[in-house]
């Protein structure tokens, strides 16, 4: 306990990357801004350009702002939750796993259809979450992906692609 | 007077059988994601807006309507059987629920909730149909100058005054009015911010934004401190009060109401403030202040009503003004534009029917859930034990479906995923997400009235700030901004001056 209270009072250098990230998002947008041609008309005396770059001038100052207030050991407060133990550390291969399942998903919906895809997007969110019921995993998402299917696809007309089961479902 | 006929002529047209059904569904499902760790109404909403697209306006907004209110419902169940509140706004809730849960006083704590939320309910949306025309009538005559300056007081107000960090707030909130940029410039045509993705040139869609902000960021950051002990859920019964407990809450309940609707109804609201303020004056009042910290019922009572009043009060400024406050408001202020309606002051004259049938479901939906959650308050409790690993496993299935649908392009998934991990960071780093998503919301909307203000002085910046209005609107901008500032330079001066 007294070795996570000496450890909150270090501070999180990791912030002074989302600090970086701002600053480069406004200098993103200044250059962006520059290539934007210069219209304007009567009609639009403003044009396309200061909105842009207004925000670009805004963020690099945020995030000197935001940089000071880390200096001066601000500390952004986690977001807690019902299912959030923030006493445990990020755990890396459990939201690796979860992006690959989410990928897997992205690559395939087109190619297999949303039926597969998304039995197999959900299966492999659960076995990254911890679930190891394999049959009982992949039967639910089969069941969820069907049953979307139907309601949504044939039933209120949404664009979810059927893949190579075109014809059979 | 007109307000009584308009609104009776709402209860007609709320009163068909699909459009009741539509409140069952919102309800419901509202009551459901509000228990279930992790889901939110905002995200909810989120969620089913790309469904809805296709539905007709009215039955949508029932539906939303009834997961808004449905969602505080469920959220103060949770917060009152599990000692973890899964939104802020019942953080306070659980201070003395909890602690009346533990007690064996479960049953009255949930009672004196759902009660004290109907009642608040009730009066705030009676309040909201008074209330909302009469800010048309006054918006109405604002020109472009004046809007712009209200929607930069809500910029300022979502940002800097709710949560506990200014530049946190506006970090995120600029992150947001980028992410609103990209795409075609809708005057002159010049491509913005699209770094040459022929994807980007309409813009990133709102479905997209809000369901990676909300669901797929929210996963992956539960997904990566997942509780692998779930929390213990009090074991409840059918929740009833007794004649004492009545006689104790009916004064809170309209206490919290008096201070939740007008906090709620002013463009930098929200519900933190009134339900805490709410605790620290039943706290006052209460002839029991010993029992404050060990399950005091007052203390349940008066900010459950808070937080519902304060609900209903945000609908005034985004019924009125197109103005969202919370992340559920602003999410049903995207699903009015998906329609092709324009939201603000003129929506009232153009939609009266939509807008009167949305006002008296509130009613008819506050009564349902009175009658959903009396009975079933048991079987909601039950919602608490879903295996976790299908939960979210479920969260990332809808929000991929979600998101696929708007466009049938694989790359809004990989967008989605982007968006998720920026969502992911701000959870990480103590990023308030509701400044994003009224950034990205009402940005461009900001944009054209300044542009427009502009236009009608020939470029002359002078055209920025017209009428007394936007004066006052510049004036409440520059304290809360300089507040900060002004304050140390008192402290420093009043240091001295003891020191002396």
């Amino acid at each position: 306990m007294s070795e996570k209270a000496v450890a909150s009072r270090v501070t999180d250098r990791a912030q002074y990357g989302l600090c970086a990230g701002l600053a480069l998002l406004g200098v993103l947008l200044l250059v962006d801004a520059s290539h934007i041609g210069a219209v304007s008309s009567s009609n639009d005396p403003v044009g396309p350009r200061p909105v842009p770059i207004l925000l670009g001038v805004l963020l690099l100052i945020v995030s000197v702002v935001y940089a000071i207030d880390i200096a001066h050991g601000g500390q952004g407060e986690a977001e807690a939750g019902e299912d959030v133990d923030l006493t445990t550390p990020i755990d890396v291969k459990t939201v690796g796993l979860l992006i690959a399942a989410f990928l897997l998903n992205a690559l395939t919906i087109e190619r297999l259809g949303w039926v597969i895809s998304g039995s197999l997007l959900f299966w492999g969110s659960a076995f990254a979450l911890g679930n190891r019921h394999h049959i009982r995993g992949l039967a639910i998402g089969i069941a969820l992906a069907l049953g979307t299917f139907y309601l949504f696809a044939i039933g209120l007309g949404i664009n979810l692609p059927a893949g190579i089961l075109q014809g059979i479902l | 007077m007109d307000n009584i006929s308009a609104l009776i002529a709402g209860f007609g047209d709320v009163l068909t059988p699909v459009n009741l059904l539509m409140a069952l569904l919102g309800v419901t499902v509202g009551t459901a994601v509000g228990v279930l760790p992790g889901i939110g109404p905002a995200m909810t909403v989120a969620l089913l807006l790309p469904i809805t697209y296709g539905m007709e306006p009215t039955q949508a907004l029932i539906l939303f309507a009834g997961i808004f209110y449905g969602g505080m419902y469920g959220g103060s169940t949770t917060s009152i059987l599990l000692n973890t509140p899964g939104e802020s706004a019942s953080v306070v809730t659980a201070i003395e629920g909890n602690k009346m849960a533990k007690a064996g006083r479960a049953a009255q704590a949930l009672a004196t909730a759902a009660i004290g939320s109907f009642v608040a309910g009730t009066i705030a949306t009676l309040l909201l149909a008074f209330v909302m025309p009469q800010v048309v009538e006054f918006a109405i005559s604002l020109g472009a100058p004046e809007y712009l300056a209200i929607i930069l007081v809500a910029f300022v107000g979502v940002s800097a005054v709710l949560g506990s960090s200014r530049v946190r707030g506006l970090a995120s909130l600029l992150v947001g009015l980028t992410i609103g940029v990209i795409g075609i410039d809708f005057v002159t045509g010049q491509q913005r911010m699209t770094m040459g993705i022929p994807q980007l040139a309409d813009g990133i869609d709102v479905v997209v934004v809000a369901v990676g902000i909300f669901a797929v960021g929210e996963a992956l950051w539960v997904a990566a401190h997942l509780r692998r002990k779930a929390a213990e859920v009090i074991p409840v019964g059918r929740p009833w009060m007794g004649r004492e407990d009545w006689r104790r809450s009916w004064k809170p309940w309209l206490r919290g109401t008096a201070l939740g609707f007008p906090f709620g109804a002013i463009p930098a609201g929200g519900a933190e403030i009134p339900t805490f303020l709410s605790y620290m004056t039943e706290k006052r009042l209460s002839r029991h202040p010993e029992q404050f910290g060990r399950g005091a019922i007052e203390g349940v009572a008066g900010p459950e009503a808070a937080n519902n009043a304060s609900a209903a009060g945000t609908l005034v400024p985004l019924l009125a003004l197109g103005l969202p406050t919370n992340a559920t408001a602003a999410i049903m202020l995207a699903a009015l534009e998906g329609w092709g309606f324009e939201p603000g002051p003129l929506l009232l004259e153009k939609q009266p029917d939509l807008v009167w049938a949305l006002i008296a479901s509130l009613f008819i939906g506050n009564t349902m859930l009175l009658v959903l959650n009396l009975p079933l308050a048991p079987v909601w409790a039950k919602l608490l034990q879903i295996p976790r690993p299908y939960l979210y496993a479920g969260i990332l299935f809808f929000a991929s479906m979600g998101a696929y649908a708007v466009n049938s392009q694989t790359f809004d998934l990989l967008l989605l995923l982007g968006l998720g991990l920026i969502g992911f960071a701000m959870r990480r780093f103590g990023l308030p997400v509701l400044p994003l998503i009224v950034g990205v919301i009402l940005g461009p909307l900001a944009e054209k009235q300044a542009r427009r203000s502009l236009q009608l002085s020939g470029g002359d910046l002078s055209g920025l700030v017209g009428g007394p209005v936007a004066w006052v609107c510049y004036a409440i901008i520059a304290t809360v901004l300089l507040w900060p500032l002004v304050s140390k330079v008192i402290r420093r001066f009043h240091t001295t001056e003891v020191g002396a």
